[in-house]
C-alpha cells in the first residue's frame, strides 16, 4: 500500500517559534456562491459558512473564507476524497466547483508566543488585527501562502507543495534567536 | 589638538574603556562612544583625504551629516567601506582605516592635485575627456572609473557574514525622530489611543535639547525624555526603537526604517540591520535640523567644525577638539559653543561674529563669562596645513584685503545658522518654503505630500518645521561668504562641499558658463553628490548659485531629496532573501530522487528539472544519447510533474475554451484529449499543451511548465474583467498531481506489470485517450498522449504518491531496461519529431501558421482570441518566415539561433537575413545533427541548400526538409 507523504517529511524546527510539518493533511477547494455552498457544507459536513476572512472549526474539520467565491475545507488526509464527491452529489448542476487539493499544499505549524513577530517578517499582514479563527491569503516572503490562528499561540500556514522547504527555511532563518523583535506583546 | 577631558561626558562609561585600530594604530576609547568621540579623543585629527584633490580632512559634524569622516570599517567578510564615523559606535577591537589616499594618510601624492587646483576647475572632466570621441570609451572612462569612488569595494570573494531581516509593520502613527518633538508628537498620539512608532536613528533620545541642557515643560530635558520614554514603553500599541532610521517616505504612507541592531556588537547571534517596512495612517517628521557651515577660505582644514557638534563631543563623551577653540557665527546659538567649552576649561580665544553687533541674552553671558566678542568680523582664511593653527580676521564687509587680527588657536567652531530636515517630507512630494528670518527651507503646510484621500500624510513638528530659535535669542545674519565680497582668491578656498571638493569659485563659474539649473549645477560641479548628498552643502551652494544668478534662492530652488536619508545596507534591502532562499526553488514531489542520483539541473522558471542523468564518467552529451536510446528502444520516463494542469468548469467552460484556444474544445468527447493552442489578441503564439475533457462541464487544461501560473493569470482576467457574466471556474491543480510520462515501446508492458483496473491494451485505450483508475493501489489517471513520437503514457497520480510510483516504475522498469531521462532528451526527441515548443520556436511574433499548424486553427468557430489578429495584412503576407526542419550537408549540429545572411544591409544598416535556427541537436537516432528553423517562405523551398552563419564567422550549408525527421507516419506511437 502506498502512503502518501507530505512535501516537508516530518520537518521540525525550533527557534523564536516552533516550526513543524503539519503532515499531509486533506483540503477541498470549493468554489461558487458562498450561500449555496453553505448549504452543501452544512449537510455534508454539518460546517456552518465563515464570515469575511473568518474560520469555522467543526467536528469533521475546518471550513475557510477565502474569496468571496471561494472556501477551502481542511479535514483528515483519507476523507478528503469522500467528502469531495459528497460535496458534489449535495451541489448537483449548481454551478459550482469542487476540488481535492491535499497534495497541492503544504501545511506548517507555527507556535509560540513571538509567532506574530516571526510571522510579520515574512508575511505583509497587521497581526494585531488577525484574532484566532481568521484567516488572511496573503504572501510569505516570495511566495503565495495563507495563514489562519488556530490559539492565542498557534498559527497554520498553508503554501504550494513546491515551495514548501522554501517557505520552510524561510521561516527557520527569521525565527533564529536573537531575531527577537517585541512588536506585538 | 583633539583630547579627552578629564572628567564628564554624559554618554560614555569611564569605567568600560575599549580599545580599537585606526590605520593600525591601537587606539582607546570608552563605552558610549562613537568611532568619532573615540578618535577625537585619542588625538586623531587628520580622519582622511578629499575625493578631488586629495586634501586633509578631520571630523566636521557628530551626526548623519558628517561628509568628511568616512572610514573602511572591519575587515574580512565584514569589511564596509565608507563608514561614517560620527554615527559608528564605538565596540571593543574596532578597525578602521581611512579611505582616498595613496600611499598613506599622512603622505598622499595625489594631494600634489592640490597644487594644480586652478586645472581642475568645475566640470573639468566634462571639458577635457570631451574629445576625440572614441577615447571616451576606451581611454578616459577607465581611466577615470579606477580613481572614482571614495572606498574600496569589498572583495569579491568575500560573502558577508551577517544576517539581515525585514518586517513589516502598522501604526497609526509613525514619528521619525526621538528629541523632544518627537516624544511630544509620539505622547500626544499614544494618549489618544493610537497604535504608535516611534524611532530615533542614534542610540539615545533627546536630541539637541538634553545637549544643550535646555528646559522642557518646567524640566530639565535630561529627566523629562527619561519620563517620556517610560510612559511611551509601558503603554499598549506603542513602539519605541532607537537605532532605527526612517530612510524613505513612500506613496500613502509607506515607510521604510532601517533598525541597526548589532553593528555595535559584531559577530552576536543577533540580524545585523532590520528593515521596518511600515504602514503608517500618518507620519510625523520630528527629523530636527543641521546647522550649517559658513563658508571661508580654508574651511575645510581639519580642526573646523560645526558649533553644535562642538558641544556635542564636550557634553556628550568629554571631548575637545583643542585646547583654544575659536567660534566663528552670524546667529546667538553658537554661543552656546563658548559656553560649553568655557564651563569645561577649554579655552576661548574669541566669538567672531558677522553681526554688526550681537546683543542677545547669549553673547551677555559669553561676555560675562570673559570671552571676547568680536563684532562685524569675519575669517579672512584659517591658517594650517593638515591641521587649524589660527585664524585671520577681517571685516565681514570687505573682500578681505586687510587682516586686521590673528588669532592663535587649534580649532574653529562655525555656525552658519540651522536648516530643518526636510527630507521626509520632501520625498514624496510636500514642498518648501524659504523663511526669510531664518534663510532656511521649511515645509509648506500647505502642500504637503498626499495620500490616496488627497489629504496630507506627513507632518513636520519642531525644528523639522522651522521652529528654530529660541527666546531672547537676537536674529541670526545670512551669511553665504565670508568675507561679503571676497577675492576670487578667497572663494577659491572656501569649501561649499569638503566631500566631493565644491568651492564657492566652482559654482561661480558654473553660473557663469551658464547652468542656471540647480539640478545640472549639481551634475555639472559634483555639488552635493555622493554619501552625504549634501546635508551641509546645499543650501550654501544653492545660495552661491542663486547670488550668481542675481536671482532670489527660493526661486533657484532645491534639488531633489530622494530617499534614503543616508545609506542603508544592501544586506538589510535584500533581508532574509540570499542563500538557499535567494529566491523560492519549485521542486516537484520527485526531486530528492533525482538529486540523489546526481541530476544535472536545469532551471525552467523558479522549478528545478532534471537536465539528465550522467552516469559515472558520461558527458551530459552521452547521457543524453543514452537516455533517448534507451527511450526509443525499451522505455523511458520522465518527471513531467511541472505541466501546468487547470481544471476549467462550469456551464459556459466549453464555450469560453473556445475563445483561447485557436481550435474547437467544446466539442471534445468525454475520455478524450486534443491538442491546443493559445494566442493572445496579436495571434501570437503564447502556450500550446493537451486538453482533456474530464466530464460534460469540466475540462483538464495543460499549460507548458512554465506557462501555468500566466495562463491561469490570461483565464482569470478574461473572466474577471471581460465575459465576467459567463459561468466558468477555473482552478489551478498543477501541484495537485505528480505527472510521469512513460515513453517507449516497453511503455504498456511497464505500466500492465503495475497492476491496477484499467485496461492498458490498445484497443481499449486507444491514443489520446486518457482514464482513470488505479495502478496498483495508487489512484492514476492515465492520458495517452505523446511528445516523443513513441508509445507513450502521461501518469498523473495524487503528488504525495508521485515519489511512490516513480520508484515502482523503476524497479518494475529494470526488465524492460528503463531509463528516467531528462528535458534534454525529452527536447531532442520532441525535434526528432518536429513538434514544436514555446519559446524556441516561438518569440512573442510567431503566429501558428508560421509553424504549420493552420490545421490547429478552427475556421468554423466566429471568433476566438488571436482571430482578428492572424487577418492583419503582414500575418497573411505570402513573405513570412515559416517553420521548415535542416539538415547540414556535413551532418553537423547547426550553432543555435544562427541567421541565414543575405547579401546587402537593410535601412539600419544591418546584415539582411533570410531565416534563423530555432532548434538544433545532435540526434542520436539519425546519428547526425537536426534542426528546426525559420525561414523566409520555407515550405515552399523544400530541398533547397541555404547557407547558415557558424559561431566561428563562416556559414555552413543546410538543405531544407520536413520538419518531421523521425517516424513521419506515426506508426511508433500508435501501437
Amino acid at each position: 500500500m502506498s502512503e502518501a507523504v507530505s512535501a516537508l517529511a516530518g520537518a521540525r524546527g525550533s527557534g523564536l517559534v516552533e516550526l513543524a510539518d503539519a503532515g499531509v493533511t486533506g483540503m477541498i477547494t470549493l468554489r461558487g456562491d458562498l450561500p449555496l455552498l453553505g448549504g452543501a457544507l452544512e449537510s455534508v459536513l454539518g460546517l456552518g459558512l465563515p464570515g469575511q476572512r473568518q474560520v469555522v472549526t467543526g467536528q469533521r474539520g475546518q471550513v475557510l473564507w477565502m474569496s468571496p467565491d471561494e472556501l477551502l475545507i481542511v479535514l483528515p488526509y483519507a476523507e478528503a476524497p469522500g467528502v469531495a464527491a459528497a460535496l458534489s452529489a449535495a451541489l448537483g448542476d449548481a454551478f459550482a466547483t469542487v476540488a481535492v487539493v491535499s497534495d497541492a499544499r503544504a501545511l506548517i505549524t507555527v507556535t509560540g508566543a513571538q509567532a506574530r513577530d516571526v510571522l510579520a517578517k515574512l508575511m505583509p499582514v497587521d497581526f494585531a488585527d488577525f484574532p484566532v479563527a481568521s484567516v488572511r491569503r496573503t504572501r510569505a516572503a516570495q511566495v503565495a501562502a495563507a495563514l489562519w490562528r488556530e490559539s492565542e499561540t498557534e498559527w497554520k500556514l498553508v503554501c504550494f507543495r513546491s515551495v514548501a522547504s522554501y517557505v520552510f527555511e524561510a521561516l527557520a532563518t527569521v525565527a533564529q534567536p536573537g531575531g527577537e523583535v517585541g512588536l506585538y506583546r | 589638538m583633539s583630547h579627552r577631558l578629564g572628567t564628564g561626558g554624559r554618554l560614555i562609561d569611564r569605567a568600560r574603556p575599549m580599545d580599537f585600530t585606526f590605520n593600525g594604530k591601537t587606539m582607546r576609547g570608552y563605552a558610549g562612544d562613537t568611532l568619532a568621540a573615540a578618535l577625537l579623543g585619542a588625538g586623531q585629527v587628520l580622519v582622511g583625504r578629499s575625493f578631488k584633490y586629495h586634501r586633509p580632512r578631520g571630523i566636521m559634524a557628530s551626526g548623519a551629516e558628517e561628509p568628511n569622516a568616512l572610514v573602511g570599517l572591519g575587515e574580512g567578510q565584514r569589511y564596509e567601506p565608507n563608514q561614517r564615523v560620527t554615527t559608528t559606535e564605538l565596540f571593543p577591537g574596532l578597525k578602521a582605516s581611512s579611505q582616498n589616499h595613496w600611499p598613506s594618510l599622512e603622505f598622499d601624492v595625489g594631494a600634489i592635485n592640490a597644487k594644480l587646483w586652478r586645472f581642475f576647475p568645475a566640470g573639468f572632466y566634462y571639458k577635457t575627456f570631451i574629445a576625440p570621441r572614441p577615447f571616451w570609451k576606451h581611454l578616459y572612462e577607465p581611466i577615470i572609473r579606477r580613481s572614482a569612488g571614495l572606498g574600496r569595494a569589498p572583495d569579491a570573494e568575500t560573502h558577508d557574514a551577517d544576517r539581515y531581516e525585514q518586517i513589516y509593520a502598522f501604526c497609526d502613527v509613525l514619528v521619525a525622530g526621538g528629541g523632544i518633538a518627537g516624544l511630544k508628537a509620539a505622547r500626544e498620539a499614544a494618549d489618544a489611543g493610537k497604535r504608535v512608532i516611534l524611532v530615533e536613528q542614534t542610540a539615545h533620545f533627546g536630541g539637541r535639547a538634553v545637549v544643550d541642557g535646555l528646559e522642557v515643560e518646567g524640566q530639565g530635558a535630561e529627566a523629562w525624555v527619561a519620563a517620556q520614554l517610560a510612559a511611551l514603553s509601558s503603554m499598549p500599541g506603542v513602539t519605541v526603537l532607537s537605532r532605527t532610521m526612517v530612510s524613505g517616505v513612500y506613496d500613502h504612507g509607506y515607510a521604510l526604517a532601517y533598525q541597526r541592531i548589532a553593528d555595535h556588537t559584531p559577530g552576536a547571534e543577533k540580524p545585523r540591520h532590520r528593515l521596518w517596512r511600515i504602514r503608517a495612517g500618518q507620519i510625523v517628521s520630528a527629523t530636527g535640523a543641521i546647522e550649517r557651515p559658513l563658508s571661508f577660505a580654508g574651511n575645510d582644514l581639519p580642526g573646523v567644525m560645526l558649533a553644535s557638534a562642538v558641544r556635542d563631543y564636550v557634553v556628550n563623551w568629554a571631548v575637545s577638539p583643542g585646547k583654544s577653540v575659536a567660534v566663528v557665527t552670524n546667529n546667538d546659538d553658537a554661543y552656546r559653543t563658548a559656553l560649553a567649552l568655557h564651563a569645561v576649561g577649554i579655552k576661548v580665544p574669541a566669538v567672531i561674529d558677522a553681526r554688526r553687533e550681537a546683543t542677545g541674552d547669549l553673547p551677555a553671558r559669553v561676555r560675562a563669562a570673559g570671552i571676547r566678542v568680536i563684532e562685524d568680523a569675519a575669517i579672512r582664511h584659517v591658517e594650517g596645513g593638515k591641521a587649524v593653527t589660527g585664524v585671520a580676521l577681517c571685516r565681514f564687509n570687505s573682500d578681505g584685503g586687510a587682516v586686521i587680527e590673528t588669532l592663535s588657536c587649534d580649532a574653529l567652531a562655525m555656525s552658519g545658522g540651522w536648516s530643518p530636515v526636510v527630507h521626509l517630507w520632501s520625498h514624496c512630494g510636500g514642498k518648501l518654503l524659504w523663511n526669510e528670518a531664518g534663510a532656511f527651507f521649511r515645509p509648506d503646510p500647505a502642500r504637503p505630500p498626499l495620500g490616496a484621500d488627497g489629504k496630507g500624510f506627513v507632518t513636520c513638528v519642531g525644528a523639522a518645521n522651522g521652529e528654530l530659535g529660541n527666546e531672547g535669542e537676537a536674529p541670526m545674519l545670512p551669511v553665504w561668504l565670508m568675507p561679503a565680497q571676497a577675492s576670487y582668491d578667497l572663494r577659491a578656498k572656501a569649501w561649499l562641499d569638503p566631500q566631493n571638493d565644491v568651492k564657492v569659485s566652482d559654482v561661480q563659474l558654473a553660473a557663469q558658463e551658464g547652468y542656471a539649473s540647480v539640478e545640472h549645477t549639481k551634475r555639472y560641479t559634483t555639488l552635493g553628490m555622493a554619501t552625504d548628498q549634501g546635508k551641509l552643502s546645499n543650501i550654501n551652494g544653492l545660495a552661491i548659485l542663486s547670488d550668481a544668478l542675481g536671482q532670489p534662492i527660493p526661486q533657484t530652488g532645491t534639488t531633489t531629496f530622494r530617499p534614503p536619508y543616508t545609506p542603508i545596507s544592501l544586506g538589510a534591502i535584500a533581508g532574509e532573501a540570499r542563500g538557499g532562499i535567494f529566491q523560492p526553488l519549485r521542486k516537484t514531489p520527485i526531486y530528492d530522487w533525482h538529486a540523489a542520483r546526481g541530476a544535472h539541473w536545469e532551471p525552467v522558471g523558479y522549478w528545478r528539472r532534471p537536465y539528465c542523468y550522467p552516469k559515472a564518467g558520461e558527458t551530459h552529451a552521452q547521457a543524453v544519447s543514452r537516455e533517448i536510446n534507451q527511450t526509443r528502444k525499451a522505455v523511458g520516463i520522465l518527471d513531467a510533474s511541472t505541466l501546468g494542469k487547470l481544471v476549467v468548469k462550469g456551464p459556459d467552460a466549453g464555450r469560453f475554451l473556445d475563445m483561447l484556444y485557436t481550435n474547437v474544445m467544446s466539442t471534445l468527447k468525454v475520455g478524450k484529449c486534443r491538442y491546443g493552442l493559445m494566442c493572445n489578441e496579436n495571434g501570437f503564439l503564447s502556450d500550446d499543451g493537451v486538453v482533456a475533457r474530464l466530464s460534460e462541464d469540466t475540462w483538464l487544461c495543460h499549460t507548458t511548465s512554465g506557462g501555468a501560473d500566466r495562463i491561469h493569470a490570461w483565464m482569470e482576467d478574461w473572466l474577471q474583467c471581460e465575459w465576467w457574466d459567463w459561468k466558468v471556474h477555473v482552478v489551478n491543480l498543477t501541484e495537485q498531481f505528480a505527472q510521469i510520462a512513460v515513453v517507449g515501446p516497453k511503455a504498456r508492458a511497464l505500466l500492465e506489470k503495475l497492476g491496477g483496473d484499467m485496461d492498458l491494451s490498445a484497443a481499449a485505450f486507444p491514443f489520446m485517450d486518457w482514464k482513470e483508475g488505479h495502478l496498483g493501489d495508487i489512484p492514476a489517471r492515465i492520458f495517452r498522449i505523446s511528445f516523443s513520437g513513441e508509445l507513450s503514457y502521461e501518469v498523473a497520480v495524487p503528488a504525495g504518491q508521485g515519489l511512490a510510483l516513480w520508484e515502482r516504475l523503476m524497479e518494475a522498469g529494470a526488465e524492460f531496461g528503463v531509463a528516467p531521462y531528462g528535458t534534454e532528451a525529452l527536447h531532442v526527441m520532441r525535434a526528432e519529431k518536429g513538434f514544436i515548443m514555446i519559446g524556441d520556436e516561438t518569440d512573442g511574433t510567431v503566429i501558428p501558421q508560421d509553424l504549420g499548424l493552420g490545421w490547429a486553427i478552427s475556421k468554423k468557430k466566429a471568433d476566438f482570441l488571436g482571430k482578428r489578429g492572424m487577418e492583419r495584412e503582414a500575418m497573411v503576407s505570402a513573405d513570412r518566415w515559416q517553420l521548415v526542419g535542416l539538415e547540414t550537408l556535413d551532418g553537423s549540429v547547426l550553432p543555435d539561433g544562427a541567421l541565414a545572411p543575405l547579401p546587402g544591409k537593410n535601412d539600419n544598416g544591418q546584415q539582411e537575413t533570410q531565416g534563423r535556427v530555432t532548434s538544433t541537436y545532435f540526434s542520436p537516432t539519425l546519428g547526425k545533427g537536426i534542426a528546426m528553423g525559420l525561414l523566409h517562405k520555407g515550405p515552399a523551398r523544400m530541398g533547397e541548400v541555404v547557407q547558415f552563419q557558424n559561431a566561428s564567422g563562416g556559414t555552413v550549408a543546410a538543405r531544407v526538409v520536413d520538419p518531421c525527421f523521425y517516424d513521419k507516419a506515426g506508426e511508433k506511437q500508435n501501437v
